[in-house]
């Protein structure tokens, strides 16, 4: 199981903070460009907001490439450039 | 010390930890960002910021740690806040002690800089004509380049 966290403009645009994904259900690799694409086919909807190229990944807290492979139990998180400070 | 709170800070009760007992270091400087009335041509009221918590510490100690691996520093204060905030509010300490100015100068910009591009916080302005994400700057990302 995997879990996704959604934060800032992107958690709004998708109105969903949190869901979990099965490892299995992410096909034909486990990559977060794989989940992305899976996560469009289940909520079409989030199409446009997710495929904006500005949106950062972080797997288990530390920013990664959309190549990047998930493992069973990992935490992803999608969000916008940061604005802190 | 590195902080994320919902509360204020005392910059006067800041500057006293870094600076008491810690005779080797001669210099300290310290940063406070405040809440601006005007962002990216918008009048803001107030804004509510918000962060991703298990990455935000990780990252801002990773800052800081490079920050203390570049420069020789001693003491290292990092706080910022979150939720709801004024129009001249606090959102962010940073101080450093040093031995000399320039170190404390530069890591204190360096972790400022740093915070900017990496860590996860995002603001949510509130301004006259409503409420609105702000939008990540170029020259944030080309300040953390400089370094």
């Amino acid at each position: 199981m995997i879990t996704v966290l959604v934060f800032g403009q992107l958690k709004e645009q998708l109105n969903c903070p949190k869901l979990c994904v099965e490892l299995d259900a992410i096909a034909p690799t486990n990559t977060l460009n794989n989940l992305l694409i899976l996560l469009q086919q289940q909520y079409p909807e989030w199409a446009d907001h997710l495929q904006n190229n500005v949106i950062l990944s972080a797997v288990n807290q530390s920013i990664v490439s959309t190549e990047h492979l998930i493992a069973d139990g990992d935490e992803v998180a999608f969000f916008p450039p940061v604005t802190g400070g | 010390m590195i902080c994320v709170q919902t509360q204020d800070f005392d910059v006067a009760e800041q500057y006293a930890l870094l600076s008491q007992g810690n005779s080797q270091d001669g210099a300290v400087v310290c940063f406070v960002g405040l809440v601006r009335e005007f962002n990216q041509d918008h009048t803001v009221t107030g804004l509510h910021l918000e962060h991703y918590p298990a990455m935000t510490e990780k990252v801002l100690h990773a800052i800081v740690s490079a920050a203390k691996t570049r420069w020789e520093l001693g003491k290292v204060h990092v706080i910022h806040r979150v939720g709801d905030l004024h129009l001249s509010d606090q959102i962010v300490f940073v101080g450093v002690t040093s031995p000399h100015r320039e170190a404390a100068f530069a890591a204190n910009q360096f972790i400022m800089d740093l915070l900017k591009q990496q860590a996860p916080f995002w603001k949510k302005e509130l301004t006259t004509k409503g409420p609105r994400w702000v939008q990540a700057e170029a020259k944030d990302q080309k300040s953390a380049l400089h370094w």
